[in-house]
């Protein structure tokens, strides 16, 4: 499993990463490679807001059509286009350009309270015991 | 049996149930034989008038065209008649490839690039096409704009069908006063439109596409796929989607069903759509094969998010339809509209002369077309029944205020000049 030292990381699989004021997120390694080939995924438009653990998007592969979650609570500020003809880069790459969403945060500070890298995989491997 | 459950008699079997109705008494005639049961039905059957007795010009939805013998030699193979939905490919090759074809077919019909495995009528397809927009629009637009002259019972249904979502459906109020480009706005999710429409008439739909789309919202187009052997597809004049009553293409008029709701849409579209689409792929040994490519994934895995809860399809009637139309084929289905084009425009114009008679309006049409008779309409269909053994139109009184005394005429390839003639002459009589 790979992971990204710099970001954090929430119990539904998602990584959030800061980004100037901005956050960043998209889904863990962990997550790409338990859903399998992604075929489909569905991402809210630019303005929309969210609070925290709202589903803000659906990540489908072969095998199954899951919800993603918000990391914080915020306003959408960019989606990642390049996903709707080429969903496979979640696969190839999810910590880069496989990202989902950019958003503005209600509450930058939260960010800290979410799982850092040894405390996601830690997290991982309970799950999977 | 009783036994092994322990009961000891029937009667204790139906322990649970209420005494008062258990064993009610039921007013019955006593049991017939076989023979007598077949007389006693087939005197019952005989009180049916169908359209193969007499000549029909009876249209609005439901029409009567020719259904070739290939079409039932078909759809009686055990193998199609009595197959249960595909869920699986391995044994379900034959009824996935006649799905696939008939949706190809749809979509070269109609202008459009993805359809679906089709719905239960052109009713119901036309409110999914309503519940589509709406997900489009991710339900941040809840007002939905429909003409008047889209089939009254469609309307019906939509309202019916999306009650409780929180719609406000407009346009077709008091016979459709105000302008529908005038009710466009940011709230509108999708304008629907039929065409040709109930009315018969045909007419260029592309400024209301533009005004639609100028509005954000998604242009519906509901149609008469025998029409489109002939007229220019909506998805060249910029529909979104398109839905309509099958019906016509192979599966008779069935008494009002099972009739099939075809929808399809442009490709953008289509994880939004209700319903099934079949798929061509290649299987482990590099062979042609079919299979659910999308299968409402909402109804199986995420139930709760489901957008419609559709989760079948007309199996048997989209069967007829691939056949009738790969039996017609490009000409066929061209010969058949334009059979239907130039019978109604004889009729019509012969109509037009009879003295008490005339028509609502010169505008194009192509196989129903509306006159203002001398007498309620009702009264002139008993007199063509009772007396000429004729069908008559449709009553437009009954949906529209203004159309009081209008009947809706229907003429296809099933009606020959005779008995045009004859229905020309029975008119003539109502009048002298």
């Amino acid at each position: 499993m790979k992971l990204d030292p710099k970001a954090r990381y929430t119990e539904e699989h998602e990584w959030a990463r800061q980004d100037g004021d901005e956050i960043v997120c998209g889904i863990t390694d962990h997550a790409q490679e338990s859903l399998s080939d992604i075929v489909y995924v569905e991402l809210p438009e630019v303005g929309d807001v969210f609070d925290e653990e709202d589903a803000f998007g659906v990540v489908e592969s072969v095998k199954a059509a899951s919800d993603v979650y918000m990391p914080l609570g915020g306003e959408i500020t960019a989606i990642n286009e390049e996903l709707e003809d080429d969903p496979e880069l979640v696969n190839q790459d999810p910590y880069g350009d496989g990202w989902l969403i950019r958003f503005a945060p209600d509450a930058p500070d939260d960010f800290d309270g979410l799982m850092d890298a040894a405390a996601y995989e830690a997290f991982v491997a309970e799950e999977e015991a | 049996m009783l036994a092994a459950i322990g009961a000891r008699s029937i009667k204790d079997l139906f322990d649970d149930v209420p005494e008062r109705v258990r064993f009610p008494e039921l007013d019955l005639p006593a049991a017939l034989a076989e023979l007598d049961t077949r007389w006693e039905l087939e005197s019952l059957a005989g009180s049916n008038l169908t359209a193969s007795d007499c000549a029909c010009f009876l249209g609005a939805g439901a029409y009567n065209h020719f259904v070739p013998s290939v079409v039932d030699a078909v759809l009686n193979r055990g193998e199609f008649y009595t197959a249960y939905t595909p869920y699986q490919p391995e044994i379900s090759q034959g009824t996935l490839q006649a799905i696939f074809e008939y949706q190809t077919m749809i979509c070269d019909l109609t202008g459009m690039s993805v359809s679906n495995a089709s719905h239960y009528d052109g009713a119901t397809a036309t409110a999914e096409a309503v519940i589509t927009a709406i997900n489009v629009h991710r339900l941040k637009r809840r007002k939905v704009v429909v003409s008047p002259f889209v089939h009254p019972e469609y309307r019906a249904v939509v309202r019916t069908y999306t009650q409780g979502m929180g719609l406000t459906i407009v346009g077709d109020e008091n016979g459709g006063s105000a302008g529908l480009t005038d009710l466009l706005d940011e709230e509108t999710a999708c304008l629907i439109v039929q065409y040709p429409d109930f009315l018969g008439r045909v007419e260029d739909l592309s400024g209301l596409a533009e005004a639609t789309h100028a509005a954000g919202a998604l242009f519906v187009v509901v149609t008469d796929p025998i029409a489109l052997g002939m007229l220019k597809p909506p998805g060249e004049f910029g529909a979104d989607i398109v839905v309509g009553e099958g019906q016509g293409l192979g599966a008779g008029l069935n008494f009002g069903g099972p009739y099939l709701g075809f929808f399809a849409s442009r490709k953008k579209y289509a994880r939004k759509m209700a319903g099934r689409v079949v798929g061509q792929t290649v299987d482990a040994a590099g062979e042609r094969g079919f299979v659910l490519t999308l299968s409402t994934r909402e109804q199986h895995i995420r139930r709760e998010r489901a957008t419609s809860n559709i989760c079948s399809n007309q199996g048997l009637v989209v069967l007829a339809a691939a056949v009738y139309m790969a039996a017609l084929g490009k000409s066929g289905m061209r010969q058949v509209a334009e059979l239907c084009y130039h019978k109604a425009h004889y009729a019509q114009q012969r109509i037009g002369e009879i003295n008490g008679f005339s028509l609502l309006d010169d505008k194009p049409f192509f196989k129903e077309f509306v006159v203002r008779c001398p007498e309620p309409v009702q009264r002139i269909n008993d007199y063509l029944l009772d007396e000429w053994d004729i069908i008559g139109g449709y009553d437009l009184g009954l949906d529209y205020a203004h159309l009081q005394d209008h009947m809706l005429l229907c003429v296809t390839e099933m009606n020959s000049r005779d008995e045009i003639d004859v229905l020309v002459e029975a008119l003539g009589e109502v009048t002298s």
